[in-house]
């Protein structure tokens, strides 16, 4: 449980490339392959997206119709119904039917295309997610080391989030909007080209305002987001490390660390959402004063009978011309506000895109091993392949020349000369070489960080080794198909992880077909069957936060069932009886050795005595095998084990 | 719980207060345009009258100055509102959180806390801000646009009143289908970053076991649960939009209907009965009759997804500590003798079976003690009564001759170092890690301390020393490395009684003796408390405890332990295993 537990600050938007640089029009420097990457999610629903911009074309000319509407009634039916002497409301009738129907056709557009949109959005958002963690799980062990959980957890919950805002909400959005737009403006043209000149001078001084609050607004945005990663960070660490600031009495200290950072976030929400806040009101002021603008021009051209020129010609501006033409006016500037409104919302969409992307893009675990695992059977000498599941496993070896060769798993793992480190050119491990014979226990003794660990994570190929050779059952381990190669590992690892489900589910983890009588018997072997038995449910007690109802030597013990049950041929135990406490390991040792019983057994310890029993002890220092040999001889030798040894027992 | 939030306002109040007033200016002037708009109509461009267009216009420019003016204000007041209620919140809790005890703490877990003061208060913050600019405008534009549209034509208006109760029944069948179903999402979501989090963890168990596929089926598996929710939801929530247009197209149908016949009926005559302009503004208040509906909806959604982040936040700040200072603590530890009389102790008041019971143990100032016993006997309990990190729950603890609950909590702890099990170190160079002991420790202090916990040589090897960059959870250093520079941390304390939980376990033995050696000649006057798992660990101690299930099951030195009681010498056999061959 040691360094398992880091939170970094989950930063909701990367302060890297594809931030808003550029205020204004769209969003300034979303990445081109970015966007089209994500269309290519929503192009899987071709056939809905299809008929959603149908949909969204016919809901938003219905708008657009109903502007044209007012026209017609007034000028078309209320001016002459005026004049008539005997009204006739026929025409009315019909006109208002027909314009229901228009409706109702537009109100089922706009139904079907956003819940088409659900299903859209909510599928792309499933298969980002899956495509998300399919790749996560092919992904280096190296990832996993090098990268904060918190910040790979907000790829799941922070972008996701994002992203599903955009594709539910704004896309349509804006789809919607630009359509209405463009419309409207068409309408207006229908009424009349001079007016619309306005409209378009409009649409210029509107674009301009919204870039400037919009890119003041942006900068204090992002400093927002960094103002909430930092203190969020803060937060994290120091909520984790809350015992230990009680203990130091470092309360007040927290307190006003805290009080600074709380402030700075305070005065960037503020700013930025000022600016956010008065956008709107700003845009629906100018859309009053282009009312008074065009009502004003349109009375002037009236009284001056200037003549009017539309798309469908030049004739008499009338009365229901101006007045429609206010209307679509004031349709104008409802949109343009709402797409800009929504731009943050698709800046912080495409910043969370670009962030799964990348863990997406992240290269994954190469493997290039062909060498599989299989079983056989034994026909006189040849080892023959079986579908069957039989006790006996070989290594399924393809040569270049067509021909197959099995070689029968045995366990044997020899290691020539295999220097390696974590980072380029830091060595961990130098020229070691090791030699195990099925069935030995090879442990490994030294100091933290002496490259016991890092020996284990080559075996199972955790990460490939720079130079030298690593033999399994005389095959070259890279070889092995990576998953062939783990499967024939069982590992029980200092730090135990389990999952949520019963005790029952995470001992069967080690083979997903074992029955419970082998998944108790394992557990028995293991020494965990008795306290298992002493909990709420038995073997049927929901374990959830790693097991956090459980001491952690009972959680180490329960990963040894874990192990057992997969009965793999050769084992790894990395500090595996670490937290159970001397007595109880002793009483775990029978279980132990039963379970290390024909295998071969790689042991890291700290205890000695977990591995005076070995067949071979390996002493690490800084990288190298210093001292090698059994217990008794290492002893003899008065080196560095026999320091260690009797650093034990060092006041007898 | 509303008021509890209110709580939080403070100096923010005035801003509170301003937003929803000028919102009003804002809604008034919202609804006066469209009046004025149909004058305009009406009496200028009808009467072809350009004085009045003009006039009219210039009315309409000051109140559309006004409106902007009171939208900014308004905009404004909210950002600052909002900004300052959450900053308010956030304190309150975390303030709180500092003054929590270690059950307190216990009883949230970490990523709870967390979870409340970042991603609970920004839902907050969003609502309150949407509650505080909305809740004022949607209830005032509708009560304005329907007493307009009254003023307008009261049988027109009608339309509007019958529409009403037909979109509002039709929201809330919405919100009470989709609401539900959206808890459950959230319920769901929980789940999937459970798994994620799982998978991040323990990814070297999933790939020793190869069990990549089984777990991409499990989280495609809940990912479908989700899926599934979720675009039913959408879909249902999809009827908002088509509702809302089916009521304004409506709405818009009837009165051009009705108003068509009323102008036609008046001879288009504004004084005596309906006229173009005044059916223009009945239709945009159509418009904002129905959008203030759904504002109100919105509102209302907003409240009850908030609901539950309110209560998670009001929980925090109602959490009581649950350890007090007592009203007139003794601000000085004389000496670190200890003593526990029958001391009973559980964690929670539910559990069945004390943790520690009828312990008595007396310690010498400056004595060193071992405790040992096995996963699960309470050691780490027994300890942490010291500093009174918990009280006991029968009994008393007494560190000087004082009973515990009679200190100072400050000057306790200052007194009693404890070195935890599960130790943190914080980003920061070691330098200021360190002086979280002290803070105004010299730096040859440190050093001095360092040497003490056998830190120094490792620190020295570092090529910026002490300045060397601690990664958040220490996660740069190793195990041992991290042990020791939480001992030494604890020593910069100067502390009358010095406890290590298990501090040692990544530690080699050799080194571990060299530490035990420093203490020994270094710091004669301080009583040394070790829990350790290692026999050798507490071998030469003055005395040794061995606790069994809570109890304690024998006292003495190495050698009389060995001939009374029987765990120990099981402890002791267990690790000379093998040793005794040799010798």
């Amino acid at each position: 449980m040691n360094n398992e537990k880091k939170n970094p600050p989950v930063r909701r938007m990367p302060s890297g490339p594809g931030n808003p640089g550029v205020p204004g029009a769209m969003g300034g420097k979303v990445r081109k392959a970015t966007v089209k990457r994500l269309f290519s999610y929503m192009f899987q629903y071709k056939l809905h997206f299809i008929a959603v911009v149908v949909c969204i074309i016919a809901s938003a000319a219905t708008g657009a119709v109903s502007s044209l509407f007012l026209q017609k009634l007034i000028d078309g039916y209320i001016t002459p119904l005026l004049m008539a002497s005997a009204p006739d409301y026929s025409g009315l009738v019909r006109i208002i039917l027909l314009m229901a129907g228009i409706y109702l056709v537009g109100v089922v557009a706009t139904l079907l295309y956003n819940r088409l949109m659900a299903v859209i959005s909510q599928g792309v958002l499933k298969k980002i997610r899956d495509d998300m963690f399919a790749r996560m799980q092919a992904l280096p062990i190296r990832y996993f080391d090098t990268h904060s959980h918190g910040d790979v957890m907000s790829h799941y919950t922070n972008d996701t989030d994002a992203l599903r805002q955009m594709i539910s909400q704004a896309i349509p959005q804006i789809f919607s909007s630009v359509i209405t737009l463009v419309s409207v403006f068409f309408a207006m043209l229908y009424i009349s080209v001079w007016l619309t000149l306005f409209v378009i001078a409009y649409i210029f001084v509107m674009k301009k305002v919204i870039s400037v609050i919009a890119g003041r607004s942006r900068g204090h945005f992002v400093r927002q987001q960094e103002a909430l990663g930092d203190l969020n960070g803060y937060i994290e660490e120091m909520i984790n490390g809350q015992k230990v600031v009680k203990v130091f009495c470092h309360e007040e200290k927290a307190k006003e660390i805290f009080d600074g950072k709380n402030k700075e976030l305070e005065m960037n929400a503020r700013l930025a959402n000022r600016y956010a806040n008065i956008l709107m009101p700003i845009l629906i002021s100018l859309g009053y004063v282009l009312y008074v603008v065009l009502a004003i021009a349109g009375a002037l051209m009236d009284i001056g009978h200037v003549p009017n020129l539309s798309l469908t010609g030049t004739g008499a501006l009338t009365l229901g011309m101006i007045a429609s033409f206010l209307q679509l006016s004031r349709n104008f500037s409802g949109p343009i506000g709402q797409v800009s409104q929504q731009l943050n919302a698709i800046i912080m969409a495409m910043a969370g895109a670009e962030r799964i992307f990348k863990l997406m893009d992240e290269e994954p675990e190469q493997d290039s091993g062909y060498v599989t695992l299989v079983n056989v059977r034994r026909e006189g000498d040849a080892l023959v392949e079986t579908a069957a599941r039989t006790e006996l496993w070989a290594w399924k070896h393809p040569h270049t020349d067509g021909t197959l060769t099995y070689t029968e798993l045995k366990g044997e793992v020899r290691f020539y000369d295999v220097d390696f480190g974590y980072e380029e050119n830091k060595r961990v491990l130098h020229n070691i070489s090791l030699f195990a014979k099925p069935g030995q226990k090879v442990a490994f003794v030294g100091a933290t960080g002496a490259g016991k660990t890092t020996i284990t994570n080559l075996i199972n190929r955790y990460y490939d080794i720079a130079d030298g050779k690593i033999r399994y059952d005389d095959i070259n381990i890279n070889k092995i198909r990576k998953s062939d190669l783990r499967r024939s590992l069982g590992i029980v690892l200092q730090d135990v992880n389990l999952f949520t489900g019963t005790v029952m589910d995470n001992i069967r983890y080690g083979r997903l077909d074992a029955t419970d009588e082998e998944c108790i018997a394992a557990a028995k072997l293991a020494n965990a069957d008795g306290f298992i038995r002493m909990l709420p449910k038995g073997y049927q007690t929901v374990l959830s936060g790693d097991g956090s109802g459980l001491s952690q030597g009972q959680r180490q013990l329960i990963s040894i069932a874990r192990a057992a049950v997969a009965d793999p041929p050769v084992m790894i135990l990395d500090e595996a009886t670490s937290s159970i406490d001397t007595r109880t390991e002793a009483h775990v040792q029978r279980g132990m050795d039963s379970l290390m019983k024909g295998r071969t057994v790689f042991v890291i310890a700290h205890r000695l005595s977990t591995v005076q029993n070995a067949n071979v002890i390996m002493v690490l220092e800084h990288g190298e095998i210093i001292e090698r040999g059994t217990h008794e001889a290492l002893i003899a030798e008065k080196g560095k084990y026999y320091q260690l040894y009797t650093g034990v027992f060092e006041l007898e | 719980m509303i008021k509890q939030l209110a709580g939080s306002l403070r100096q923010y109040r005035k801003n509170t207060v301003l937003t929803p007033i000028f919102v009003t200016v804002e809604v008034i002037m919202e609804v006066v345009i469209p009046l004025l708009m149909s004058r305009l109509i009406d009496y200028g461009i009808t009467a072809r009258n350009m004085n009045y267009v003009v006039g009219m216009g210039c009315a309409l420019l000051v109140c559309a100055v006004l409106s902007l003016a009171a939208g900014v204000i308004a905009g404004h007041h909210s950002a600052f509102a909002s900004a300052g209620f959450a900053a308010n919140l956030r304190r309150d809790m975390y303030h709180r959180v500092q003054d929590f005890s270690f059950s307190n703490i216990d009883k949230y877990s970490t990523s709870s806390i967390i979870t409340r003061l970042t991603t609970d208060v920004t839902n907050l913050q969003n609502a309150f801000m949407m509650i505080i600019r909305m809740a004022s405008r949607s209830p005032l534009m509708l009560i304005f646009s329907l007493a307009a549209s009254f003023s307008i034509d009261t049988r027109l208006s009608l339309i509007f009143l019958a529409m009403i109760p037909v979109l509002g029944f039709g929201l809330w069948f919405i919100i009470s289908k989709v609401h539900p179903i959206f808890m459950r999402v959230f319920k769901t979501y929980d789940r999937l970053n459970n798994i994620v989090q799982e998978n991040l963890r323990g990814i070297r168990v999933v790939k020793s076991f190869v069990r990549e596929d089984y777990e991409i089926k499990k989280f495609a598996g809940v990912s479908e649960v989700i899926y599934d929710d979720f675009s039913k939801g959408e879909k249902i929530n999809a009827f908002n939009m088509p509702l809302m247009q089916l009521c304004t197209y409506a709405c818009m149908l009837l009165i051009s209907w009705f108003g068509a016949k009323a102008i036609v009926a008046s001879g288009g005559n504004p004084i005596g009965g309906l006229s173009t302009g005044e059916l223009m503004s009945l239709i945009t208040y159509t418009m904002s009759i129905l959008i203030s509906l759904m504002m109100l909806s919105m509102v209302f959604i907003m409240i009850t997804i908030s609901r539950a982040s309110a209560e998670r936040v009001v929980e925090v700040l109602n959490e009581e500590s649950d350890l007090k200072n007592p009203p007139a603590p003794v601000t000085a530890v004389p000496d670190g003798s200890i003593g526990f009389e029958n001391v009973c102790f559980t964690y929670s008041s539910l559990a069945d079976k004390p943790v520690l019971t009828g312990i008595d143990l007396k310690i010498g100032s400056g004595e060193t003690v071992g405790i040992l016993g096995g996963t699960g006997s309470s050691k780490t309990s027994l300890v942490q009564l010291i500093p009174r990190l918990y009280d006991a729950t029968a009994g008393r603890v007494t560190v000087g001759g004082v009973d515990v609950r009679d200190y100072d909590i400050e000057t306790l702890r200052d007194s009693v170092a404890m070195v935890l099990q599960k130790n943190e170190l914080f980003s920061g160079t070691i330098k200021e890690n360190l002086r979280w002991g002290n803070p105004s420790a010299s730096d040859e202090e440190l050093v001095r301390v360092c040497r003490l916990a056998q830190a120094d040589g490792f620190i020295q090897e570092f090529p910026d020393k002490y300045d060397t960059y601690i990664e958040q959870g220490g996660t740069n250093v190793s195990g041992g490395q991290k042990q020791r520079l939480c001992i030494a941390r604890a020593l910069l304390k100067k502390p009358k009684i010095l406890i290590l939980d298990d501090s040692t376990s990544a530690v080699d033995t050799g080194t571990e003796a060299l530490i035990r050696r420093a203490f020994l000649a270094e710091l004669p006057e301080t009583t040394k408390i070790i829990i350790a798992q290692r026999i050798s660990s507490v071998q030469d101690a003055d005395k040794i405890i061995v606790l069994d299930d809570g109890l304690v099951s024998a006292t003495g030195t190495h050698d009389t332990l060995l001939e009374t009681s029987q765990i120990y010498r099981e402890v002791y056999e267990s690790q000379m295993k093998g040793g005794k061959v040799n010798e």
